[in-house]
């Protein structure tokens, strides 16, 4: 067995492992981060592959950038596991029919492949990203732009959902804040200089002769 | 002597070779983390009119190993009801990125520990993970200070991460090429061909964005001392807060560095191209103009003295306004110039796209 078979089945265990633990663990956030670890295994299967593009970007936007948020709400939510186990004998058939079904499909698409010739090894030369790139902008091209636009066009449609005034809301314009000028904040005046009072005895309500309080009156 | 320790170092099995070469990096770089706390600590107590610690060795040169002492033999302190698997090994996922991502930093030509293809996509792989340490440092604390601490740092990492990518998408339009040591050699000819003057708005963006990516001042609402203690390390103790304190400054320099490399090329010369190629012939001089390792240091080093520069200089940012600038100047600023670039390209304006 040569390094990198090694490789490959320690990799293909923790995937698989890290699998198992994600939908077996009963805290939400442990079980993110072990889809954040089978993300990483499977990075690393295909980084072995040789399709470096591929599992970079894997790790860059899925564990990145979609599990970070991911966690972030999973971290913020109270999650009441008792009431999510409610009904669960109710759905079991459904359930198992679901499930059975999916199994059968994946069983199907897996045999056929159930065993594989180790593929031959590129040279130095390649270079996955290029391959990739040279393929999708000419083959696929309008396939891709296709995607892109309809991502873009999501975007828009979650963000023009969430985009609602809020009276309640206290946020301030940065633009307003950025074109505040001194003349609009601060007013002169002149007056001529105060007395100095003498201090009252006790005390008490010399703050209302403090210096800075004539200034409301002129 | 010097050729006979290479030929010893390439008679060495290929794990070896790169286990010393990991050594190599790593050990100065930690040696410069500690030196950059103390140049910090310097530079501020300069900036406020002060002297800055002068007390531990000559002109206070051993305050940082007496810091790290210090730190090594303190407690770590576990808090009650705190996940204690994932509390110690947040510092440890907050280091490891910052310290693997130097492995295709070319330090000189060709000297990169691992020259890869796609050198610039695990670069920003790589900074993106550091976010997980902080997250988890800020859950598993159990602590609510430490809990908003995280979730304002995974907020603004991510959203910055976006404006940085596009600045990385501007340098490999340049470059054509993903190679780190590609986009030096792509930069080469003298100092007008660097990518700093026709990449200046991704120069700027790459840098606020790589500073609000170390959480650094003036966007360190992650620690925000005065409204949330100290942030997702609130809870830590002696070494496992060191490790999260150095990991904030590895990163520091290699944004530093990685500023240098993508936009003042790296290693290479300010005076190639601008002297006669008879200077570079000299003595000691010569080699001092030619190219080298010690011209990417001194760039590097000019970028981290403007890190602690903007820490003494800058109030710090109120979040909604560190929100603003990453996604409603930042990106729409990367997006047209990635327009122009493009045209650039396509209409070969030299001497950059020729």
């Amino acid at each position: 067995m040569t390094f990198e078979l090694v490789l490959f089945y320690l990799f293909g265990a923790i995937l698989l492992g890290g699998a198992l633990a994600m939908i077996s663990v009963r805290n939400p956030v442990h079980a993110a981060l072990f889809l954040v670890l089978c993300f990483v295994a499977a990075a690393a299967l295909w980084l072995l592959a040789e399709a470096e593009f591929l599992g970079i970007v894997l790790v860059l936007v899925y564990v990145g950038a979609v599990m970070v948020l991911f966690l972030f709400v999973v971290m913020m939510l109270d999650i009441n596991l008792a009431k999510l186990r409610e009904g669960f004998t109710e759905y079991l058939p459904v359930g198992i029919v679901v499930a059975l079904a999916m199994a059968t499909v994946l069983v199907l698409v897996i045999t056929r492949y159930i065993t594989m010739d180790v593929p031959e090894r590129a040279g130095p030369e390649y270079a996955n990203t290029e391959a990739l790139g040279a393929i999708l902008y000419t083959e696929y091209v309008y396939p891709f732009e296709i995607a892109a636009v309809i991502l873009l066009v999501a975007i828009i449609a979650a963000i023009s959902l969430t985009m609602r005034k809020r009276p309640d809301n206290k946020s301030i314009d940065p633009g307003k804040q950025m074109a505040v000028s001194r003349e609009g904040r601060v007013r002169m005046v002149t007056m001529a200089s105060e007395k100095k009072k003498a201090p009252r005895r006790g005390g008490q309500g010399s703050g209302a002769d403090a210096p800075g309080s004539k200034d409301e009156s002129k | 002597m010097f050729d006979w320790m290479m030929n010893l170092f390439y008679s060495l099995p290929t794990v070896m070779q790169i286990l010393i070469g990991i050594q190599l990096i790593v050990i100065p770089l930690m040696l410069a983390v500690a030196y950059t706390t103390f140049a910090e600590r310097k530079v501020i107590g300069y900036a406020h009119v002060r002297v800055g610690p002068n007390r531990v060795g000559p002109r206070g040169w051993l305050q940082p190993i007496a810091d790290a002492l210090k730190l090594l033999t303190k407690e770590v302190i576990l808090p009650t009801n705190a996940n204690r698997f994932l509390f110690l090994s947040a510092p440890v996922l907050t280091i490891a990125p910052a310290l693997a991502a130097w492995a295709v930093v070319p330090f000189f030509e060709g000297g990169a520990l691992a020259d890869v293809n796609a050198g610039l996509l695990y670069l920003l792989a790589l900074t993106s993970l550091g976010v997980y340490g902080i997250i988890i440092a800020g859950w598993a604390s159990n602590s609510k200070y430490a809990l908003l601490g995280s979730l304002r740092s995974a907020a603004q990492l991510v959203s910055y991460e976006i404006a940085m990518g596009f600045a990385l998408v501007g340098v490999l339009m340049a470059a054509g090429t993903l190679n780190v040591g590609g986009i030096i050699e792509a930069q080469s000819g003298s100092m007008y061909h660097w990518f700093l003057l026709p990449l200046l708005p991704m120069f700027f963006v790459y840098f606020i964005s790589g500073i609000a990516e170390t959480n650094r001042a003036p966007f360190d609402v992650a620690e925000g001392e005065s409204e949330i203690v100290a942030g997702f390390h609130v809870e830590y103790s002696g070494m496992a807060f060191a490790v999260f304190f150095l990991a904030e400054y590895a990163n520091m320099i290699l944004i530093s560095a990685l500023t240098a490399i993508l936009f003042l090329g790296g290693w290479l010369s300010p005076f190639q191209g601008i002297l006669p190629a008879a200077a570079f012939d000299l003595p000691v001089i010569g080699s001092l103009l030619d190219h080298g390792i010690h011209w990417f240091l001194f760039k590097t080093a000019i970028f981290l003295f403007a890190f602690l520069w903007f820490r003494a200089t800058f109030p710090r940012y109120r979040y909604d306004q560190i929100m603003r600038l990453g996604w409603k100047v930042l990106i729409p600023v990367t997006i047209v110039w990635l327009f122009v670039e493009g045209v650039l390209v396509a209409f070969n304006v030299g001497p950059w796209f020729a």
